[in-house]
C-alpha cells in the first residue's frame, strides 16, 4: 500500500470515489458497454443466486484488478492475456471452494454459474483497460465499482423475474395462493419470465429507462 | 524489452505459484468439503424420513432415526448389516457405498449392492432408498421413503446439480416431493410399476394408475423423465428383497 502514499491523495478523494460510482450508472458494464450479458441472462431466473454471483464476481475483480495492477510493470505485453486469464481462474477456483467448504447449499445451487465467471468479460475488460495502467488502490476500486456495477443490474433483473415468473422474492411466495388459476382465482405466472429471452427484454427495459432519464447516453445516427 | 526468455520464466514461474496456492486450498478445504458432502447425504435421507435436520445436529439425529443400514445384492440378499455404530454382518457399511458406482456396475451386468436405510418413525417403520439419475445436464438424485407395506410412499426428497433454474431445477422443490406422498410403488396384483411423473399432470393417466403418478414439472420436462426412469432403475432394485421379507 506504499503506492497510495505517493499519490498523496486521500483513499477517498472525488476522483477515487467517481471510480466506485460510474460504473453504477454512466459507464454500467451491463447497459452501457453491453458486456458480460451472457451470465446476465445465465443467473437471473432467481434472486439468490443472483445475488450470490454478484459478490462472487465482487471478490473476483477487487481482488483480481489488485493482482494484475501490482503486477503491471512485470508482464510481458505478448502474454498479457494468458497471465490475465490465469489470474481470473485461478480466483475463480478460490472462490468456487471456499463456497463448497463453507457455503455449501449456495454452492450446489450455484455450481455451474460460479465457472461461468471466467468466461465473463467484464473482468478481462477491466484487467486490460483499467489495472493494467493503474495503481493498486485505484484499480481496486475500479474493479469493486464494475462488479456493483454488473451485481445491481442482476439483482433487479432477478427480482422482477422471480416475481413475474415464479410469484415468489427469494424463494418466499408473495402472490396469495388464491389468485391463482388452479385455484380459482385469474392469475397465472409468466412462463416466459424464466426462460432466458425475457432476461434480455428486461435489460433492454432498464437500458431504455437510463436513457430515457440520461439523454447524453443516447447515441447520434 | 521483455526478452524470450523471461517470458517463459515469467509464465513457468507463475503457472507454478497459482499451482501451489490452489493445491494448499484444495487440500485445506478438502476435509469441510467432505464434512459439507457427508451432512448433505444424511440431511437427504432425514428429509426422506420427514426429519429436517441442520448442520449440526445431522449426525445425532442420524444416529437416533436410523436404526439398521442394509447392503443388498442384486439377487435381493443382504450382504451387509450395520446397526448401532457397529458392522454386524458382512463387510459394507451402506453409508458408505458408492451408489453411482453401484449403479455401474449395474448397467455393466456386473454384481452390485445398494444401500437401504431402516428407521422408526411414529407411524411404524420405514425402509429409506436413494435414488440416483441423470437428469438433462447432469446427476438428480434424492431419497424416497415405503412404509411398512413396502409400497406406500411415506417421504420423498429430491435434489439436482445443474438443471434449469425455474424449470428442471424445481424438482428440488418440497412441493414436488410433497406429491409423492401416499402413493404406491406396487399395483394392487403386487406387481412393480414404480412412479411414473406424468408430463400433463396425472388427471390424463388413467384412474386406477393415478396412484402410481405424479405431475410433471410444467416446462422441465425432461428432467421429469428421468425422474421418471432413475425411480424406476434405482426402486426395482429392492424388489427381490422386498418380496422375500413378505
Amino acid at each position: 500500500m506504499s503506492t497510495e502514499k505517493t499519490e498523496r491523495e486521500p483513499l477517498f478523494s472525488p476522483k477515487y470515489r467517481k471510480l466506485l460510482t460510474t460504473p453504477l450508472g454512466r459507464e454500467n458494464p451491463i447497459t452501457v458497454q453491453v458486456l458480460g450479458i451472457c451470465s446476465a441472462l445465465a443467473v437471473t431466473a432467481k434472486l439468490e443466486p443472483a445475488f450470490v454471483m454478484a459478490i462472487s464476481v465482487m471478490a473476483v475483480m477487487g481482488i483480481g484488478n489488485v493482482v494484475i495492477a501490482a503486477l503491471r510493470n512485470t508482464i510481458p505485453p505478448r502474454i498479457r492475456i494468458i497471465v490475465q486469464l490465469v489470474v481470473i481462474a485461478a480466483l475463480v477456483i478460490l472462490v468456487d471452494q471456499v463456497l463448497k467448504a463453507f457455503a455449501y447449499d449456495v454452492s450446489k445451487q450455484l455450481s455451474v454459474f460460479v465457472g461461468l465467471i471466467i468466461t465473463n468479460c467484464i473482468i478481462m475488460g477491466r484487467f486490460e483497460a483499467f489495472a493494467m495502467a493503474n495503481k493498486v488502490w485505484p484499480s481496486f476500486l475500479d474493479g469493486i465499482g464494475n462488479a456493483w456495477g454488473y451485481g445491481w443490474i442482476l439483482i433487479v433483473v432477478a427480482f422482477f423475474r422471480e416475481l413475474l415468473g415464479s410469484g415468489t422474492i427469494w424463494g418466499y411466495a408473495v402472490i396469495p395462493s388464491s389468485w391463482y388459476i388452479d385455484n380459482g382465482g385469474f392469475y397465472s405466472n409468466n412462463g416466459m419470465m424464466i426462460l432466458p429471452p425475457m432476461a434480455l427484454i428486461t435489460v433492454g427495459v432498464i437500458i431504455w429507462v437510463q436513457r430515457k432519464k440520461d439523454t447524453e447516453l443516447i447515441e447520434e445516427n | 524489452m521483455f526478452t524470450n526468455r523471461y517470458i517463459f520464466i515469467y509464465s513457468s514461474v507463475m503457472v507454478i505459484i497459482v499451482a501451489a496456492i490452489l493445491s494448499t486450498a484444495a487440500m485445506v478445504l478438502k476435509p469441510y468439503q467432505e464434512r459439507n458432502i457427508a451432512i448433505a447425504k444424511i440431511q437427504g435421507v432425514l428429509l426422506a424420513a420427514d426429519i429436517k435436520a441442520n448442520t449440526e445436529n445431522a449426525e445425532t439425529l442420524f444416529d437416533q432415526v436410523i436404526l439398521e443400514e442394509l447392503v443388498i445384492d442384486q439377487d435381493g440378499k443382504v450382504t451387509g448389516r450395520f446397526s448401532k455404530g457397529q458392522l454386524t454382518d458382512g463387510n459394507d457399511r451402506a453409508f458408505d457405498l458408492n451408489l453411482k458406482k453401484e449403479l455401474y456396475n449395474k448397467r455393466q451386468e456386473n454384481p452390485y449392492k445398494v444401500p437401504l436405510y431402516m428407521a422408526e418413525t411414529d407411524s411404524g417403520k420405514i425402509f429409506i432408498i436413494p435414488l440416483l439419475g441423470k437428469g438433462l445436464w447432469g446427476p438428480i438424485y434424492g431419497n424416497i421413503s415405503l412404509k411398512a407395506d413396502m409400497s406406500t410412499i411415506y417421504g420423498a426428497e429430491f435434489g439436482n446439480d445443474k438443471e434449469t433454474p425455474g424449470l428442471g431445477a424445481e424438482i428440488s422443490d418440497r412441493g414436488f416431493a410433497l406429491q409423492f406422498l401416499g402413493k404406491t410403488i406396487f399395483n394392487e396384483q403386487g406387481q412393480f410399476v414404480s412412479i411414473t411423473v406424468k408430463k400433463g399432470g396425472v388427471g390424463t393417466m388413467p384412474a386406477d394408475a393415478r396412484i402410481h403418478g405424479v405431475d410433471a414439472i410444467s416446462g422441465g420436462t425432461i428432467t421429469s423423465d428421468a425422474v421418471t426412469k432413475m425411480l424406476e432403475n434405482c426402486l426395482e432394485n429392492y424388489v427381490a428383497y422386498f418380496k422375500s421379507q413378505q
